[in-house]
């Protein structure tokens, strides 16, 4: 559905997407994970064509970025990071002004509305001003506006960032049930348990580049299944292992407090991101 | 792409209409203080030419608060939708072209500047001005409203804060408000700086405008220059929309 080749993205000589290639498949929920700057947004603004890229070759729904802006225009649904809702309009008026730039006609743009209004649960609120709403209205509201026009690609740019936990868990079930209607969704995050919870496959980057890419299961393996933590003078140190008996070996040879636990995504993430000292 | 135009236009109006007693209201401020302080204060002691003081300067306020009028209903907003809110990507994401959207954005503020300037000749009548209105009176006044509107787009694409956009006003549009043949006719100005006020976009609609009112002959000159000037700056606009995707 998605095919990034070489993608290279400078600003001046800042270079912020480095040789970046990938393939994200039909009705994958994918995400873009890396530490802030890593460029991830950089990469969404360039697949959603609000930046053009320095070299590289990108390919949507069997589209060139370079040659068919409008094609693909209609087929990607774009929530950025920032609320960038009218707030001069309703939260009707908002949806009304996308169903109207992308062309739907009258009764199918009613009917839509209608229905994704109720869809994120904001039918109550479909004559209020968005300026009143909180960031998680503004969320849902921006994720029915990028759904509108029944797009085949959702792009998420760090959808719950700022978000209650409450609202987060919603809007996780929300985006559940896009990946259930057969949507490909690629989002970015630096919540590592949204990644885990919500992708098939992820691609950790980090100062441009890829670092590494593979479902988040896969990449704990990688590691080892399990992991233990314990405490020094000089910080907190971790270990990883095959399985669970090697691990309980290892932590009855130590004399301090010890976690053994199933590796997670974040460790990965850290590992592989380096970050934290490792042991 | 007429139906594009017309989305980004209906998105302006909608806010138009929903603020139209607001906006009504705070045109009239400024206008009323011009007619009463140059009309009525000093323009009892000014004689002109071509007759009251009063009837001399209301084109020239036309112009200039059809200038201001359209200038500041697209550039704040498109400065800020830019800069602040964001919403331009809305339009940047959406299958539409960037002619379309310049379009849309300067045919919404040409039309605020032209309820504007209808509040000011009602005044200005109220007031005891006398004026001959017609057709070319009218196109002289939405040209002059489509050259600002359009200047304000090319503005608020180049502007890269809030304050860059105020300083704008200050140093372009407020010295052509009292310069541009508003208040008084530049011959006794040194040529330089006349020949300077000629080549002002503000200028060709003042003298537009004042010409048609007391019934003289269309300065088709005046009107060729604001197509010129139109074009120009919507060409640029278009660009510059292009340019931001950079």
């Amino acid at each position: 559905m998605i095919r990034i080749e070489g993608l290279l993205k400078k600003f001046d000589d800042r270079v912020a997407v480095d040789h970046l290639s990938l393939e994200i498949a039909q009705g994958e929920v994918f995400g873009l994970l890396g530490p802030n700057g890593a460029g991830k947004t950089t990469t969404i603004r360039v697949l959603t064509m609000l930046t053009r890229p320095t070299a590289g070759r990108i390919v949507i729904d069997g589209s060139e970025i370079s040659q068919d802006k409008q094609q693909i225009k209609a087929v990607i649904g774009v929530v950025p990071q920032h609320f960038n809702l009218d707030i001069d309009l309703t939260a009707w008026e908002n949806l009304e002004l996308h169903g109207r730039l992308h062309h739907m006609s009258a009764d199918v743009r009613k009917q839509r509305i209608t229905q994704l209004l109720e869809y994120v649960e904001l039918s109550d609120r479909a004559n209020d001003m968005v300026q009143k709403f909180s960031g998680g209205m503004k969320r849902r509201l921006m994720i029915a506006r990028a759904l509108l026009h029944r797009p085949k690609i959702l792009f998420l740019d760090e959808p719950t960032v700022g978000l209650d936990p409450q609202v987060r868990r919603r809007l996780w079930e929300l985006i559940r049930r896009l990946k259930g209607e057969g949507l490909t969704v690629l989002l970015t995050t630096h919540y590592i348990e949204e990644a885990e919870s919500l992708c098939q496959r992820v691609a950790i980057m980090e100062k441009g580049k890829l670092i590494a890419l593979d479902s988040p299961a896969a990449l704990c393996q990688r590691l080892g299944a399990y992991v233990v933590e314990w405490d020094e003078a000089d910080g907190q140190k971790t270990k990883f292992f095959a399985d669970r008996n090697t691990a309980a070996d290892f932590t009855n040879t130590l004399t301090t407090t010890t976690t053994l636990r199933q590796t997670n995504l974040e460790d990965a993430f850290v590992e592989l991101t380096g970050r934290k000292v490792v042991g | 792409m007429l139906y594009d135009i017309w989305t980004v236009f209906w998105r302006d109006w909608l806010v138009l209409q929903r603020r139209i007693g607001r906006f009504i209201l705070s045109r009239m401020v400024s206008p009323v203080l011009y007619l009463v302080a140059f009309g009525w204060g000093l323009g009892r002691s000014v004689q002109v030419s071509q007759g009251s003081y009063l009837d001399f300067i209301v084109p020239g306020i036309i112009a200039l608060n059809s200038m201001n009028i359209s200038f500041i209903s697209v550039g704040s907003p498109l400065n800020m939708s830019r800069l602040y809110h964001k919403t331009l990507e809305e339009y940047l994401i959406a299958p539409i072209g960037s002619l379309a959207f310049v379009i849309g954005k300067v045919l919404a503020g040409a039309l605020r500047g032209l309820i504007s300037s209808v509040l000011i000749i009602v005044l200005a009548y109220a007031f005891g001005a006398h004026l001959s209105i017609n057709g070319w009176f009218l196109l002289a006044l939405t040209l002059n409203c489509l050259v600002f509107a359009s200047m304000a787009l090319v503005a608020a694409m180049i502007m890269n804060s809030h304050e860059d956009m105020a300083n704008f006003n200050t140093y372009i549009l407020l010295p052509m408000s009292f310069l541009c043949a508003t208040f008084f006719v530049p011959d006794h100005l040194p040529v330089v700086l006349r020949w300077i006020i000629q080549l002002l976009p503000l200028t060709p609609a003042s003298h537009a405008l004042r010409a048609i009112a007391v019934g003289g002959s269309v300065p088709m000159v005046s009107f060729f220059i604001m197509v010129v000037y139109t074009a120009l700056f919507m060409g640029i606009g278009v660009w510059l929309l292009e340019k931001v995707r950079e």
